[in-house]
């Protein structure tokens, strides 16, 4: 039997703001345990919460970036379970009224085509700290460290309208790049900043009833959500041509050992007795805060993307990449201002840049290569001062460190050699040398001739030990048999 | 000297008649010898006392004293204050030491006033008879085989008892009022939002409110100039400036029109009370004001809509006692599950225990419609009473309790007795609105309340109408037997 997969994504954003949800503490990443904690964090008596306008409004960012309705009232609520990371004993989120309702994202697919993935909502809450139970702490006993406990988070829950893990993907990258492209999220997955629950069930193909479905939690990386996907579907199908059943069942994916196990079922699920938080008024939001806000959102990725078609001719392909990534754009475009090469420089930033940036887990912010760096490099190529091959070579030697595009070609002789009369010199030395080559070019039939020419050339550039400007000496050559014959 | 109010003593003060050491000194000795027997305070803070008293005297000295300057309070133990155990009644929290004072405490203190010591209260202010403390119950200073009422009992008694001149005090569903009314003191519930609950440990926090106690209901606007204030750190708190409430104290009261509830004079009123309340109002009518009967009529539903609301909040506010980062924690837990149940278990008394149970159960997935859903529902339709009344009358009046003080254990084992104890309070709570009881008899040989309740933000009317009526009463200048 052929099967469908049917999947929904709940995503979990951190927003940057600077300070917590409902307290003043510090939200910054990597500080010593319990040092971000205040009062309020630690839930200590008579503490009361006060919402952080910031991630309000940064939530109402995102409800008008996906074209969402906004709820002009949202309740907070309280989810109560006992956990000794959640120092209140409830969780304060939205489930009634959450401040963002349906709305949809356009996803582009690998092969071109695209899709609309509906956003049942996005609701804002607080996230909870962190258990230590591994490593340093002795006789058996669980470390807990608040620091992240009320960092503020939207909680983005979609339709199941994926029907596979690419397109699964697909969707998390385009949220990833909405969001960093609000700057309401920085983006950092190996912090945590975004985390995946996966909703998967499946189904006989052309059938319509939904099959019962798992919820695998707390997937920080693309390739993590992907292969627990595969994982996932590949389990349900084995299951059920087996003879099975799918329980519905929350599942824990370990990306060290590819492995996924159950981590509760519904009848182990708790009752988290949501009630709205009378600690907290509900949010009214006026129109004016919303216009303001929307007026003010800046250019999204599909906005980016058509512009960067329009405004440097990229192909869709180039403009894909370089717009969904809000500081790859920047550099691309502070990058080309210099180089007035757009084209030169797309494939730069695409390819050799961002092979590096990935290679060393780096951001184009924090590129040892700046944009001025890479647009000194791109002038070179595109004068001819260098060969392509050879500005790879002097990226490699701005990377290190070593300065510029024309001190590293000046103090490593790399400057390509376009003096015609020079390379003219270089050609009639390589022609005498081989006479029998030149022999057999005048004794071939016309038409194939070309393909001789390649035998020429690699004499030359050998001989000017790859320095020759090649295009002029492919020209000269052809000139100079031409005449022979 | 224990006789003085507030404002004779903000006036001896400035006046130099005595300094702030000497009074603070006189009251801490008095705690000392007779507290002993109503055990109203939980923690005396002599130390601290007398240190901010010799401050007081400074200031004074220079001329730049404060509202409240040197005058010493009691502060109920359910308001924390940094530095000195804040224990809510409760085991849970009687190793507790907070590093922050609540803002009442700071605007007490930003007023000058001193600290004297932290007052009993049932625990997490639940119980009308202040026999759920764990620090043991308070004696009713009228009566020692009675209770004081609850939960801001020991306020009340040590204000009574002229341990204090005036007391902060919580109320949640009746906890200013009734102790007051038992204890022939004059308590004031503000309206929900007027004075600050950051700092103030949370029963339930839709109905929880700070409010002053004090013998005369002038004293009760001096505290509370100083007490009501807007505060940013609490969500509810209502951005409005705040009315010097001694300002209109002497304004006259005629053609004041006065609401009575023909609710609060059914069955259940004990008819000795009855009398002293109508008797009352006959003083107010004789003042000029206009007595006008009025129906409230889901007050009955109060009592029900009120136990399925505070638990529910409660079941939530006091999950965060664990015993994971403060307070009591179990010995030796074995696992997780053990830390939570016997901490739990250990830490907290019977009523909060039934009450955490109450909530949780109405909270519960297939009960909540039927329960939290319904009394949120009743919520309204108890405020939409009061909505109605107002538009034609200026303040309501009833009694503030069904009886006077009653003896220890004889509603023990029967909580719904006890709850309903609270038949008169509970229904401002729910609405949010202000409350306030004065003294209005004694009734054998214990005194008995007179409720006012207001409009939202009317408590300078409510405290002109019963500081009027203090100028035509002396019931609440009686003092208990022995103490004067």
């Amino acid at each position: 039997m052929n099967w469908e997969t049917v999947i929904g994504l709940e995503v979990h954003v951190q927003l940057a703001t600077k300070t917590k949800i409902f307290s003043g503490a510090s939200t910054a990443f990597g500080a010593a345990p319990n040092t971000q904690a205040c009062a309020i964090d630690l839930a200590m008596p008579g503490t009361l919460p006060v919402v952080n306008q910031q991630a309000i409004d940064y939530a109402i960012m995102f409800g008008l970036a996906i074209d969402a309705e906004i709820s002009k009232t949202s309740v907070f609520e309280r989810k109560n379970y006992f956990y000794p990371d959640l120092p209140k004993g409830y969780q304060t989120t939205q489930l009634e009224k959450p401040i963002v309702g349906r709305g949809t994202v356009a996803v582009q697919l690998a092969d071109g085509s695209s899709q609309s993935v509906r956003i049942h909502h996005a609701h804002l809450e607080e996230d909870a700290g962190k258990s230590l139970h591994e490593g340093n702490f002795r006789h058996g006993m669980s470390g807990i460290d608040l620091n992240r406990a009320g960092t503020p988070l939207i909680e983005i829950v979609s339709e199941p309208d994926m029907r596979n893990s690419q397109e699964a993907v697909a969707f998390a990258k385009k949220l990833h790049s909405i969001v960093t492209s609000l700057g309401i999220c920085d983006g950092e997955m190996s912090q945590g900043s975004m985390r995946f629950d996966v909703n998967i069930s499946v189904r006989p193909q052309g059938t319509t009833e939904l099959g019962t479905r798992t919820e695998t939690k707390n997937l920080n990386s693309f390739k993590f959500m992907e292969e627990a996907i595969h994982l996932e579907v590949e389990r349900q199908i084995d299951l059920i041509e087996d003879g099975g059943t799918v329980l519905q069942e929350t599942r824990l994916y370990n990306g060290e050992t590819r492995t996924a196990r159950s981590m509760r079922s519904k009848e182990e699920a708790n009752d988290y007795r949501y009630f709205p938080c009378p600690d907290l008024l509900p949010v009214v939001l006026s129109d004016q805060r919303i216009e303001t806000l929307r007026s003010n959102l800046p250019e999204l990725p599909d906005a980016r993307q058509a512009r960067f078609i329009e405004q440097y001719q990229l192909s869709p392909y180039d403009a894909n990449i370089l717009g969904a990534d809000t500081s790859m754009a920047g550099y691309f475009e502070q990058a080309t201002a210099k180089s007035g090469n757009a084209k030169l420089t797309a494939n730069w930033v695409t390819g050799e840049l961002s092979a590096r940036l990935n290679a060393d887990n780096l951001s184009p912010d924090n590129s040892p290569v700046s944009a001025e760096q890479l647009a000194a490099l791109i002038v070179r190529i595109a004068d001819s001062t260098i060969s392509g091959k050879m500005a790879k070579e002097v990226f490699e030697g701005i990377w290190a460190g070593e300065g510029d595009a024309d001190q590293i070609i000046e103090a490593r002789g790399l400057k390509q050699v376009s003096d015609s009369g020079a390379l003219e010199a270089m050609v009639d030395e390589v022609l005498a040398a081989n006479q029998s080559m030149v022999e057999d070019y005048i004794n071939t039939d016309p038409d194939k001739r070309k393909k001789k020419l390649g035998g020429f050339m690699g004499q030359i550039m050998k001989a000017s030990k790859g320095q020759a400007n090649p295009q002029q000496v492919s020209q000269i050559l052809a000139q100079k048999l031409s005449e022979m014959l | 000297m224990h006789n003085l109010t507030i404002a004779e003593l903000v006036e001896g003060l400035k006046n130099k008649a005595f300094s702030s050491t000497e009074v603070t000194q006189y009251l801490l000795t008095r705690i000392k010898s007779l507290d002993t027997e109503f055990n109203a305070i939980i923690t005396v803070t002599e130390a601290e006392a007398l240190k901010a008293a010799q401050a007081a005297d400074q200031r004074l000295a220079q001329g730049d004293a404060p509202a409240l300057c040197g005058v010493p309070l009691v502060h109920k133990d359910i308001f924390c204050t940094h530095g000195v155990r804040t224990s809510c009644g409760s085991k849970m929290l009687d190793n507790f030491i907070p590093p922050y004072n609540a803002t009442v405490i700071e605007n007490f203190q930003h007023s000058g006033a001193v600290m004297l010591g932290k007052s009993n209260m049932d625990e997490f202010a639940m119980g009308s008879s202040n026999e759920t403390s764990f620090y043991g119950p308070v004696k009713n200073p009228w009566s020692t085989d009675c209770v004081p009422g609850g939960s801001s009992g020991g306020s009340a008694a040590a204000v009574a008892a002229r341990l204090a001149p005036g007391a902060t005090a919580t109320d949640t569903g009746g906890s200013i009022r009734q102790p007051a009314a038992l204890c022939g003191v004059t308590g004031l519930k503000p309206t929900y939002g007027r004075v600050s609950r950051w700092g103030m440990i949370a029963f339930a926090s839709s109905l929880d409110q700070g409010g002053p106690m004090a013998r005369t209901a002038e004293d009760c606007a001096l505290l509370l100039n100083c007490m009501a204030s807007y505060d940013s750190k609490d969500s509810t708190s209502v951005d409005r400036s705040t009315p010097d409430y001694s300002a209109h104290l002497n304004a006259s009261l005629k053609g004041l029109r006065i609401g009575v509830p023909k609710e609060y004079f059914s069955e259940g009123l004990d008819p000795d009370t009855e009398q002293a309340v109508r008797a009352a109002l006959t003083h107010y009518e004789n003042q000029g004001a206009q007595l006008i009967e009025i129906s409230l009529p889901n007050t009955a539903l109060s009592v029900p809509a009120y136990y399925v609301i505070a638990p529910a909040e409660a079941s939530a506010n006091l999950s965060r006692f664990d015993g994971v980062r403060y307070g009591y924690r179990c010995d030796n837990p074995q696992d997780l599950q053990d830390l939570y149940c016997r901490t739990r278990a250990e830490g907290f008394g019977e009523e909060v225990q039934r009450r955490i149970l109450i909530g949780t159960y109405c909270l519960s997935a297939g009960y909540y419609d039927a329960y939290y859903g319904k009394a949120q529902q009743v919520r309204q339709l108890i405020k939409q009473d009061f909505v109605n009344a107002f538009e034609k009358v200026d303040l309501i009046m009833g009694p503030t309790c069904p009886s006077p003080a009653f003896k220890f254990g004889s509603k023990g084992n029967d909580p719904v007795a006890m709850y309903l104890e609270d038949i008169y309070t509970i229904s401002t709570n729910l609405a949010g609105l202000p409350g306030m009881s004065v003294p209005c008899g004694v009734v054998e040989g214990k005194p008995v309340g007179l409720q006012i309740i207001g409009n939202y933000f009317d408590e300078a009317r409510m405290l002109n109408a019963a500081h009027q009526y203090q100028q035509v009463t002396d019931w609440h200048k009686l003092a208990p037997e022995g103490i004067q």
